[in-house]
């Protein structure tokens, strides 16, 4: 039903004595039905057309040339894209960005899928401490985390190596290697992304009916096959956003590293944890003369998210039937 | 509750051990936090490591004020004025457009909602460089206008109030507010917002928080002489990384306001991130 439709007849009631200030009332309030609602929403695509959508589109064009900040720039094609394909620094960082989110996105869903679960029991006590101190990392900024972190993870003083010297595990020099740096830079994004997607999933298990459990338990169904064959597949739409925000986030991941490697936009000597986003950034905005090739690399990592939001999508869905 | 219903739903203690490890390890990193930045310099390195707080906290949060490379305090008072100034707008604008959405009708609403819709899946890294550029010819570069305006409004807050506002707001209300003779805009400001006042708050929670915690843009953009609070405590951190008292009173007190926000309206946070889950 209309707006403007109900809106009409009160107009229509007034006395004839007041004609000529109600005809005016009643023109302004036509205009204010009918073109009101574009000043509304005026703002965000004012804004979000100027400072989102143009950049986004200027990097696809600056992709296509020699785009050089300063004030050159010729258009050169695909040639970004094919040198990018050839370009060991980049299937460097897209390996790391791969090896780190592989190491921090499955055991946080698992943790979270077990920790939703736990919190979805209906006598729970104290619930809400639980969200609530489960739910604290998240609040804190990504860059104190890293900092934190470092700390936690230094080769001489830290808390790590020093719990894992109790087990007869010698220093590790966390940010010297591949897999040691990998390793500190996923516990970072888990610690701060497990409670987060906990709440989500367990949001979506509070939407499955009880009566499933019930039943499930009277024919017999222990708490773990309840888990497996009820909630999982009951939570898979959730499941399938939650895996899609992690792979935005860990195809984007630039902090954590960044402040791990003590500022340094390479990543380690070796490059050994350089993320995508942080080879975007080195060749984009702290080399002017490489911005077109640099725009290259952000479009890559746009296409690189798509495609995985869409393999996982696809997946997901096939592996539950 | 039958009595197979109850012992399906009985919480095995198993479960509460659980709960509280996974609370403690939430917890522990944001207290080492504190007992470092509490404690002085030389007892960092104790073995065992510390576990309590110490009474150094003026002590190291003095060195952070006396440090030039950071202007630790010129940070905090720039994150909380963008942060504040881009919550309020946020809230503003996108219960405006929200409404707009959700109960007036206009031509092209349904495509423009679907913009919207779309737009929210677009990473904002992929217009960083050219941002970066369109900040020098602005003459923005270093200042709040770079890490302020672009965020002004936000895609996810459209959507949300959008959301709620359909839900909140019954068509009967509006109308009878044009009974009355109210313009659209009166409207808005004396029903709609009011009605939208528990969205607006989780909606403005989350704003200030993702405001106050962003640190690539402003990194990117900001010099360490005019910097939010994060970039601040990035190069407290590289210049000073031995000093990690001086770096922990830093972080402590830049995280403190958002922890005390978390505790005041912890529960409406996460009401309305449990909700935004299960509506999408």
């Amino acid at each position: 039903m209309s707006l403007s439709a109900t809106t009409a007849p009160p107009s229509n009631v007034t006395p004839p004595g007041s004609e000529p200030p109600r005809r005016r009332g009643h023109l302004l309030n036509r205009l204010d039905l009918k073109y009101s609602p574009y000043l509304y929403i005026a703002p965000f695509f004012l804004i979000f057309g100027i400072f989102g959508l143009y950049p986004m589109l200027r990097t696809a064009w600056m992709s296509l040339h020699d785009w050089d900040m300063i004030g050159d720039n010729s258009f050169i094609g695909l040639d970004n894209y094919v040198a990018l394909v050839k370009d060991d620094y980049f299937w460097n960082a897209l390996f790391n960005t791969f090896g780190i989110f592989a190491l921090s996105t499955i055991p946080q869903l698992l943790l979270a899928l077990f920790l939703a679960n736990l919190l979805n029991s209906t006598l729970l006590r104290a619930k809400t401490f639980f969200r609530l101190a489960i739910f604290i990392p998240n609040v804190v900024s990504v860059a104190a985390v890293a900092i934190v972190f470092g700390m936690l993870f230094q080769r001489e003083f830290g808390l790590i190596n020093w719990l894992l010297s109790f087990v007869g595990v010698d220093n590790i020099d966390w940010d010297g290697q591949r897999w040691s740096s990998w390793t500190a830079i996923a516990t970072m994004v888990n610690w701060r992304w497990v409670g987060y997607n906990t709440l989500i999933l367990l949001a979506g298990m509070q939407a499955i009916p009880k009566d499933l459990y019930e039943a499930a338990s009277i024919d017999g169904a222990g708490p773990w096959r309840q888990f497996w064959q009820i909630t999982v597949p009951m939570v898979r739409p959730t499941l399938i956003f939650v895996v899609i925000l992690s792979t935005i986030g860990g195809m984007q991941l630039f902090t954590e590293p960044l402040l791990f490697a003590n500022g340094s936009i390479l990543g380690g000597n070796q490059r050994e944890f350089q993320t995508l986003a942080m080879y975007m950034y080195e060749k984009g905005i702290e080399n002017l003369n490489t911005a077109g090739y640099g725009a290259a690399v952000a479009w890559a990592i746009f296409l690189i998210i798509a495609l995985m939001s869409l393999l996982n999508f696809l997946l997901v869905r096939r592996s539950a039937k | 509750m039958t009595s197979a219903s109850r012992r399906l739903w009985r919480t095995s203690p198993l479960t509460y051990i659980a709960l509280v490890l996974a609370a403690l390890l939430s917890i522990y990193p944001f207290y080492y936090m504190i007992v470092i930045g509490t404690r002085s310099l030389d007892s960092i390195n104790d073995v065992p490591p510390p576990l309590t707080p110490g009474g150094a906290f003026g002590d190291n949060f003095g060195r952070v004020l006396d440090n030039d490379a950071a202007n630790f305090l010129t940070g905090l008072m720039n994150s909380v004025i963008v942060s504040s100034v881009v919550t309020l707008s946020v809230v503003l604008t996108g219960s405006l457009a929200g409404f707009a959405f959700a109960k007036l009708r206009f031509r092209g609403r349904n495509i423009l909602l679907l913009m919207i819709v779309i737009t929210m899946m677009i990473p904002t890294q992929l217009g960083l460089i050219p941002l970066w550029g369109m900040m020098q010819t602005l003459d923005w570069y270093g200042t709040l206008y770079a890490v302020t305006v672009p965020f002004l409004v936000s895609a996810f807050g459209v959507f949300m109030m959008r959301q709620y506002a359909s839900q909140a707001i019954s068509d009967e209300l509006i109308e009878a507010g044009r009974v009355d003779g109210a313009s659209t805009f009166r409207i808005y400001w004396n029903i709609v917002l009011p009605a939208l006042r528990p969205a607006a708050a989780v909606l403005g929670l989350l704003t200030f928080m993702e405001t106050w915690n962003s640190f690539l843009w402003p990194y990117a953009i900001l010099t360490p002489e005019n910097p939010t609070l994060q970039v601040s405590l990035s190069f407290l951190s590289y210049a000073y990384y031995t000093d990690y008292s001086q770096v922990f009173a830093a972080t402590a007190v830049g995280t403190l306001p958002l922890v005390l926000v978390f505790i005041l309206f912890g529960r409406q946070i996460i009401g309305g991130i449990m909700e935004g889950a299960v509506k999408s």
